[in-house]
């Protein structure tokens, strides 16, 4: 289970998170919606302790995340598969070497067969040919970036998976593509998965459930069909430029 | 009447929190790097290519510069010699400027342009598109993945390199000091031998590795504290270098002060 409760961060003068309670339950996809610039991945960081909150708790597997000491949080990682918003590719290394790396046990990753088979069965969880594993980042359209991202990211087998705006960028049909992959990863896999996004069909699409943080805050949480039915003003305004008038959801 | 007061105070208070900051994170980098020695399996395969990337490439430059250094150097010393100085002192000359100043300043600027600039651009690149991030998310060390194989191949590289700047530069001055004065072979390695402390030789390779230390860890902590993108990038690499470049000179000083005093 993740959990935060009460989180606040800033940067600066400028508050980005304000007091931010959001739970997920194992097993959840939960899609985090909100409009650029609201703080959406730096809520997911804190997930992973890339970044420290200000006040607040950050529980994650039943540890709190900025307790943890090196090695602890070395481990609770190896648990997380973070896929970025760009993929975060390491553009020096072939594909093969990008998702081998995400193999987090270190026995296992310096055995090359084992890694061999690991990057070829994960390439194929993401519909891409082994043949793309010899090629480097830069010679990868920005859908393909993204499935080795994730590809990167389910290696070591992680029990969480976060998305960073997964289909950001993209074009409709790959965007689909993206989200049946985030919905059959979830389905095979049985991993928790949170999904950053301001895409709003995709999210209803794929999700669980949804929050939407706006504001330094979440202002709802619950099933898209909570969210259809919501009066809360912020909810209404961010899904009607997707889905235009909602009153034929009452 | 009130009038608008500066208080000097304030810029001052925040530049000092500003040079503050620079220090704990680059002591918090530098204990990161420490710690991941351990892990020798991952750095060490990296150096041995980053250090043949730095040293197989560096090395033309190198050689140019080092090569021209020597013959103004002789050129300079043809130019300046009256009838009264013996013509062996040319050799003393020649071989104490390039061993003792030139070979080690010289190969130390240039690097810190050449290797100083790529590490810092190739590091805020990484950080900018979040790569360093998600090698952390992997539970993997970007000390060990990326810092200390650029600062142990420069602390390997750059003195052998300051070796070679030293050996370029001696043949060419004495080769071009034959030019412009009649010195003959025999002068030129009597003058080369009659002022020469063989720790002038251990002088220029501590220089070689007190610049290699400088180089690689400013220019690696530029290319980690990148921001903002692009932009953030040209900062970083443009800091880097001319930090290097400041750290050189300060070095070469206080060595000089401390060594051969």
């Amino acid at each position: 289970m993740i959990e935060l409760r009460g989180i606040k961060k800033r940067f600066g003068q400028q508050v980005v998170l304000d007091g931010v309670d959001f739970v997920v339950q194992d097993g959840e996809t939960v899609a985090l919606l909100g409009p650029s610039g609201t703080g959406k991945s730096v809520l997911l960081k804190h997930i992973v302790g890339l970044i420290r909150q200000d006040a607040g708790t950050v529980i994650v597997d039943g540890k709190d995340v900025a307790r943890l000491k090196r090695e602890a949080l070395r481990q609770l990682r190896s648990t997380v598969g973070y896929v970025f918003q760009n993929g975060a590719l390491f553009d020096s290394m072939t594909v093969f070497e990008n998702i081998r790396l995400g193999v987090t046990d270190e026995k296992a990753y310096r055995n090359l067969e084992f890694c061999q088979e690991r990057v070829a069965k994960c390439l194929s969880l993401v519909n891409l040919t082994p043949d793309t594993a010899d090629k480097y980042p830069a010679q990868l359209s920005g859908g393909m970036r993204k499935r080795v991202g994730i590809s990167r990211a389910i290696a070591g087998r992680p029990k969480y998976l976060l998305y960073d705006e997964p289909t950001s960028g993209l074009d409709p049909v790959n965007a689909d593509i993206i989200d049946e992959l985030v919905k059959s990863l979830a389905a095979e896999l049985g991993v928790t998965s949170i999904m950053v996004t301001h895409d709003v069909r995709g999210a209803f699409r794929v999700a669980d459930r949804l929050a939407l943080l706006t504001g330094g805050r979440i202002v709802q949480q619950g099933t898209p069909k909570d969210f259809m039915q919501s009066t809360v003003p912020a909810v209404r305004e961010f899904l009607e430029r997707d889905f235009g008038n909602l009153n034929f959801a009452a | 009447m009130t009038a608008a007061t500066y208080d000097i105070r304030r810029p001052i208070g925040r530049a000092v929190l500003g040079a503050l900051a620079h220090v704990g994170r680059l002591s918090l980098m530098i204990a990161e790097l420490v710690r991941g020695l351990a892990e020798w399996r991952v750095w060490l395969p990296l150096t041995i290519t980053e250090g043949w990337n730095i040293g197989v490439g560096s090395l033309p430059i190198i050689l140019l510069v080092a090569g021209f250094a020597g013959a103004v150097t002789a050129l300079q010393t043809g130019y300046q010699f009256s009838g009264n100085i013996p013509l062996y002192v040319a050799g003393s000359l020649i071989v104490e400027s390039v061993v003792l100043e030139l070979g080690p300043v010289l190969t130390g600027l240039i690097l810190a342009g050449r290797i100083g600039a790529r590490y810092a651009a190739e590091l805020g690149t990484m950080r900018v598109t979040e790569q360093i991030d998600a090698l952390e998310t992997l539970g993997r060390s970007p000390a060990s993945h990326l810092v200390i194989p650029r600062v142990l191949a420069g602390i390997i590289m750059i003195p052998v390199l300051t070796i070679i700047a030293n050996i370029t530069g001696v043949i060419s001055g004495w080769v071009a000091v034959q030019q412009v004065l009649p010195v003959t072979n025999t002068d030129f390695a009597y003058g080369a031998r009659f002022f020469w402390h063989p720790f002038d030789a251990t002088y220029s390779v501590i220089k070689g590795f007190a610049f290699a230390i400088c180089i690689t860890v400013i220019s690696c902590y530029y290319g980690f504290s990148t921001e903002q993108g692009a932009e953030g990038v040209g900062k970083s690499t443009t800091g880097a270098v001319v930090s290097s470049c400041v750290m050189i000179l300060l070095l070469d000083t206080l060595l000089a002060r401390l060594l051969l005093n």
